[in-house]
């Protein structure tokens, strides 16, 4: 069986950034559990010999010339921001008050 | 020509009367405009439609009069996934999280549409972030399936391939991460190809699972998709994972498999993995009968195995969720998209925006992915999954020894109802069972009509798959057998759908 909790799915939460509802909680833990119950099914066949791969078609470079392209005007990158003072993306208080 | 003659042409016919001056694109756009507005209240294939196609369409009209060389599908529309970046329309993949955001930039492949000349007609829906097999998971209410309304048009990509379907637009835009161009294929009677992973630039594409999404053309017959194929593929520097090869001419190829005999000793893998369980017995009737049928045109059958396969889905729901926790990220209520109004730190705010801006499949695969990659469980859970992807890349390879192209169905079922399988998740994740060992491979993969199931009377698709960089494969295959099946049945499947009701005050593009 796996280590589903509500605790951890209230820690794994946190680290995600998102707000769950207790109730969201409740609901994911059942169904996390059974979805890692079934994808553990990996470790049958993943032995020590056999290579990770992390991208289908092997690339090497990719690196461009380092010349400046086009970039975004200021005016162009703060247009879908949801709060900005011209220059910059304005956000609430980054430390609380007990920090 | 009546306007329901424009909405019923292939891209190709289109681009052709369009070259002759038989129509104009103002009549070709407006017609399918028309279309929209009679059938999309019912289909609901558009999250958006744009106000400036006869615009565009207007100015390729324009050039053409004044004797201007066009490229061959200049004017022609197409509709685009709204997972795609577009400087003149709304991008929101689905979610309300970027609910309006209009992006400062065009993806590359929509860049490469306009530069073609095609028309863009607006933007289609689909799961949100591209995660489901249905679009029940749009956070703006799902697709229905052009041949029954009741059911699902697939997933994620379910609002490209029921406008095709619909007859809304000749030509789509997809993305396929785990089978997002293909199932909706299979499960509307159209036509997709998930390309070569690298083939098709992912700059501007809202990023699931950067090491399996792949951008591919949507459309009612095979060399429609080769030719959208060959105006969006290609080699972009703006994308490090981009294969910078030259390519051959998709379309080339599907005229080779028009005129020629592709068939003949083409050695046909039967993958004997992909199929069995879990497989409607219409699927597998039509199934069987395609292959006998390419038999009989001189293909050699064989069966092979892919003994990994059956470990795709497990590594697939790893690999996906942890990338995906990743690049979602960025949705952090500073730079674009949502932010709740709450009071608090910036992370307070973060944390209730993406509460509030990502449904239940988003944040379910964020805390899976999370878990996936967390501290101690790494090795076990993300670790192994990338060792099974090496495994079934070595399945791949062995059974590319054997057989030219291997085969399989698109999609295990028929078109399932709504609500059916939105309670579980696991069950909804194996509707991607035939898909997604091409994903988690790289090679290109291509669906194609295949014929109705005799139980319900709904399409069932037929899977190509080619190795990595043999795209050019699958459309010379692809059009052959499409030829062959149309040959059996004396019409494409796709005319053989139902005909929609049309809204009221509108008469399905005829004016």
């Amino acid at each position: 069986m796996s280590e589903i909790t509500p605790e951890r799915v209230a820690h794994l939460a946190m680290l995600a950034r998102i707000a769950l509802t207790d109730d969201e909680i409740q609901k994911l833990t059942g169904e996390l559990g059974a979805i890692v119950d079934s994808v553990a099914k990996v470790q049958q066949v993943a032995t020590p010999d056999v290579v990770a791969t992390s991208h289908p078609i092997p690339l090497t470079g990719g690196m461009r010339p380092d010349v400046v392209g086009e970039t975004l005007t200021t005016e162009q990158a703060l247009a879908g921001a949801p709060d900005h003072d011209g220059s910059r993306f304005r956000v609430t208080a980054i430390l609380g008050e007990e920090q | 020509m009546s306007a329901a003659d424009l909405t019923r042409a292939t891209a190709a016919d289109l681009a052709h009367r369009l070259s002759t001056g038989e129509v104009s694109s103002v009549e070709v756009t407006q017609a399918h405009l028309d279309r929209i507005a009679a059938v999309d209240g019912d289909v609901h294939a558009f999250l958006h439609v744009s106000e400036h196609a006869l615009d565009t369409a207007r100015q390729v009209d324009a050039d053409r009069a004044a004797g201007l060389a066009l490229p061959e599908l200049a004017g022609v529309p197409i509709a685009i996934k709204d997972v795609l970046c577009t400087l003149d329309m709304p991008s929101t993949s689905g979610s309300k999280i970027l609910e309006g955001w209009v992006p400062p930039y065009d993806a590359t492949v929509v860049a490469r549409l306009r530069a073609a000349r095609m028309v863009p007609l607006g933007k289609t829906n689909m799961d949100e972030f591209a995660m489901g097999s249905s679009t029940e998971h749009s956070a703006y209410g799902p697709t229905k399936n052009p041949w029954d309304l009741e059911r699902i048009p697939g997933g994620s990509g379910g609002g490209s391939a029921a406008a095709v379907a619909a007859f809304e637009a000749p030509v789509a835009l997809g993305s396929d991460t785990g089978g997002s161009i293909r199932q909706p294929g299979a499960v509307t009677g159209t036509v997709g190809v998930k390309p070569t992973y690298g083939g098709v630039s992912r700059y501007g594409a809202i990023a699931l699972a950067s090491s399996l999404d792949q951008v591919g053309p949507v459309s009612r017959t095979v060399l429609d998709a080769a030719l959208v194929h060959d105006v969006i593929g290609g080699h972009d520097p703006r994308d490090a994972t981009s294969i910078p090869d030259q390519w051959p001419s998709m379309a080339e190829a599907a005229r080779r498999g028009l005129t020629g005999d592709a068939l003949k000793g083409l050695r046909v893998g039967v993958v004997r993995e992909l199929e069995g369980d879990g497989f409607q017995s219409g699927v597998k009737q039509r199934y069987h009968e395609t292959l006998d049928l390419l038999a009989g045109a001189g293909a050699e059958i064989v069966e092979v195995s892919c003994p990994h396969f059956e470990y795709a889905v497990a590594a697939y729901y790893l690999i996906l969720p942890a990338e995906a926790s990743s690049n979602l990220a960025k949705f952090d209520s500073v730079r674009f998209g949502l932010r709740a109004n709450v009071t608090g730190t910036v992370e307070d705010v973060m944390g209730a925006t993406r509460e509030a801006g990502f449904g239940p499949e988003v944040k379910r695969r964020i805390i899976l992915g999370t878990y996936a990659l967390s501290a101690g469980y790494y090795d076990a859970y993300y670790g192994s999954a990338q060792k099974v992807r090496t495994l079934i890349q070595q399945d791949f390879d062995a059974a590319f020894e054997q057989a030219d192209i291997l085969v399989s169905p698109s999609a295990p079922t028929t078109a399932f109802k709504f609500g059916e399988k939105l309670a579980d998740p696991l069950a909804m994740y194996l509707n991607d069972v035939t898909t997604i060992p091409a994903n988690l491979a790289g090679v290109p993969g291509m669906g194609l009509p295949m014929g109705l199931a005799p139980e319900d009377g709904l399409p069932t698709g037929l899977q190509l798959m080619a190795p990595a960089r043999h795209d050019a494969r699958l459309y010379e295959v692809g059009a052959a057998i499409e030829q062959l099946l149309e040959g059996q049945w004396g019409q494409p499947l796709w005319s053989q759908a139902p005909a929609l009701a049309t809204a009221l005050g509108s008469n399905g593009g005829a004016r």
